[in-house]
């Protein structure tokens, strides 16, 4: 149960990775790799806020907002200096490993030792339901930080996916799906696409930094190579999401994708416990990515050669 | 009011590749005024379009709006003031977006955009309204995304985007050449209607001599990045599409012999 627990945590955290990837993969349909580098830089920064004394709730923000600057940074690459879009991520993305290392100090930082919040809402919950070492959750037994987390971590993403859902209908989220969806025609609208891709990906990468912030006080410590492989991974969320809810519709897409990444820790937790090398983890990612991505086209291409082969074999039995 | 004057664009300067589209390109617009660009595939018609759309920025000349000079604004800048439906017909709409929404987008066309909803109610009642304005059963497919349309339906609702707001100017850029002859028709009548009852300064690019002859009170005919004819008033009401026609014709004609003779020809007949 314990395993269940943790694994749901982790799901929540990662969704928000799994919304940002949404942003900028499905609205954008722009391959941001910036999500390794600036999922880091939200771990690396809110650490460094945090041991410099500041408040946990400022020190998230800032993480957030660091984010934002990364993902900005990626964009004015690609749009004012013309940079192909996925060397502008691979750019931004080196430059952060070094600026991660600057902000941390050296490669891994441990909170242990100072308030995080994570930390803060185990207090919070301490006082609304009792200051118990485990608690019982449907007959189960509980930690009391993981239930913390959860709750806390539960009504954060539930905020933000309303939130992102609520932004997209705004009508600055409406130009900025219509920039994904064609450029020439928010042009022809009056407004400029390249300055709502720019902020797109700030968006993106703010809420994928928020998600390296979470982690890094969830577990308590930070390290320049959390983000490695993030990309794949909130991809791979976003793309359970998708087969899940079966529906292009974007409100339901942004639910999706949140349940997609609760599911793929889940996988992951099973899968580490039925004796999976946690080594192999990110290679058995990007292989299940890619069956996802290539899945749907070969599952096409057989149904319409069964087809075929059954029009074949009917025209054949009436003699034709 | 569009002024044109002196416009020049030149493709890849400098290289075997090199297109003079337009060489000193002028006319000017009076509001409310409707004219059509003929001329023969390469001639400059729609480069000229986009001269004046900002797709790019010309290499001299200028463009001036309503009393603005232009010249230098970008693509989205002028939009502000200037509505277009293009050729393609799946240009001019976001095919994962809704009917509303995309028309919602149109509504904000020169304004802010910010955090207020999109889709309110009232936007709504309006949307439905002009949709059901087009007769074409529209109104009731305000939650389908527009990818689902067919091509004309899909014109006919870039064209009401483009007119949303009375635009200082509307371009049409071959916008029924894509589409089979009845919506083709349909929408063609729609611009008709649509431009009359707002009195649209609209500049037509076309290779339909019958929509050329019919629709506006002007006939600019290019030819190797040049006006070579500007016809209007009772000039353009005699004309017929075999006219003009006859007329691409004589200039094929002319351009089969050297520049040379060409010219030691026009003096010695014309």
């Amino acid at each position: 149960m314990l395993l269940l627990i943790s694994a749901l945590n982790f799901g929540l955290v990662f969704a928000l990775l799994g919304l940002g990837v949404y942003i900028s993969f499905r609205i954008f349909h722009f391959a941001d790799i910036t999500a390794d580098g600036s999922f880091a830089l939200g771990g690396a920064a809110t650490t460094a806020m945090l041991i410099s004394g500041w408040s946990p709730l400022l020190s998230t923000l800032g993480g957030f907002l660091a984010g934002m600057l990364a993902g900005s940074s990626t964009g004015i690459l690609h749009t004012t200096f013309k940079i192909h879009g996925l060397l502008s991520g691979i750019l931004v993305t080196t430059a952060l490993y070094s600026i991660n290392l600057r902000v941390l100090g050296r490669s891994n930082v441990s909170l242990t030792d100072s308030p995080t919040l994570s930390k803060s809402w185990a207090e919070l919950s301490k006082i609304c339901f009792g200051d118990q070492q485990r608690h019982n959750l449907f007959g189960w037994m509980v930690g009391a930080q993981d239930l913390a987390n959860l709750l806390f971590l539960t009504i954060l993403v539930v905020f933000l996916g309303i939130g992102l859902f609520a932004f997209l209908k705004t009508n600055l989220g409406a130009a900025m799906r219509a920039a994904g969806d064609n450029a020439q025609m928010i042009r022809a609208l009056g407004a400029s696409d390249k300055v709502l891709l720019i902020f797109g990906l700030a968006l993106a990468n703010g809420l994928i930094a928020l998600s390296g912030s979470l982690l890094a006080q969830c577990q308590e410590f930070a390290d320049v190579q959390m983000g490695i492989g993030m990309v794949v991974w909130g991809l791979a969320s976003v793309i359970i999401g998708e087969s899940l809810v079966g529906s292009s519709r974007f409100g339901v897409l942004i639910a999706g994708t949140v349940i997609g990444s609760i599911l793929f820790r889940m996988m992951i937790a099973i899968a580490l416990r039925c004796g999976l090398n946690p080594n192999d983890l990110k290679l058995i990612t990007a292989v299940f990515v890619f069956l996802a991505l290539v899945a749907p086209r070969w599952l096409k291409a057989l149904k319409l050669k069964f087809n075929s082969d059954a029009v074949g074999e009917a025209d054949h039995a009436q003699g034709l | 009011m569009l002024r044109v004057s002196e416009v020049v664009k030149t493709f890849y300067p400098g290289t075997p590749n090199e297109v003079r589209s337009l060489r000193g390109v002028s006319f000017t617009m009076e509001p409310g005024s409707f004219t059509n660009v003929i001329g023969t595939n390469g001639s400059g018609k729609s480069t000229m379009l986009n001269a004046v759309a900002g797709v790019f920025l010309v290499d001299s000349g200028r463009v001036e709006l309503a009393g603005d000079d232009i010249t230098g604004w970008t693509e989205h800048q002028r939009a502000r003031r200037i509505g277009r439906v293009f050729q393609n017909p799946f240009s001019g709409s976001a095919p994962t977006m809704t009917v509303a929404e995309n028309l919602a987008l149109a509504a904000r066309r020169g304004m802010s955009r910010g955090l207020g909803w999109s889709l309110s109610t009232t936007l709504r009642g309006q949307i439905a309204e002009r949709l059901r304005s087009l007769k074409m059963g529209l109104e009731d497919r305000l939650d389908n995304p527009i990818g689902n349309l067919s091509g004309g339906q899909r014109q006919a609702i870039t064209l009401l985007m483009a007119t949303w707001h009375k635009p200082d100017l509307l371009l049409l850029d071959e916008h029924t050449a894509a589409l089979d002859p009845r919506s083709a028709d349909q929408v063609i009548r729609l611009t008709h209607e649509i431009v009359a009852q707002d009195r649209l300064t609209t500049l037509m690019v076309t290779h339909s001599m019958q929509q050329a002859v019919h629709l506006g009170d002007r006939i600019l005919m290019m030819h190797k990045g040049e006006f070579v004819a500007d016809l209007s008033g009772s000039q353009k009401a005699r004309l017929r599409p075999e006219d003009l026609l006859s007329r691409f014709d004589e200039l094929r004609r002319r351009d089969q012999l050297t520049p040379a003779v060409g010219d030691m020809l026009e003096k010695l007949y014309v």
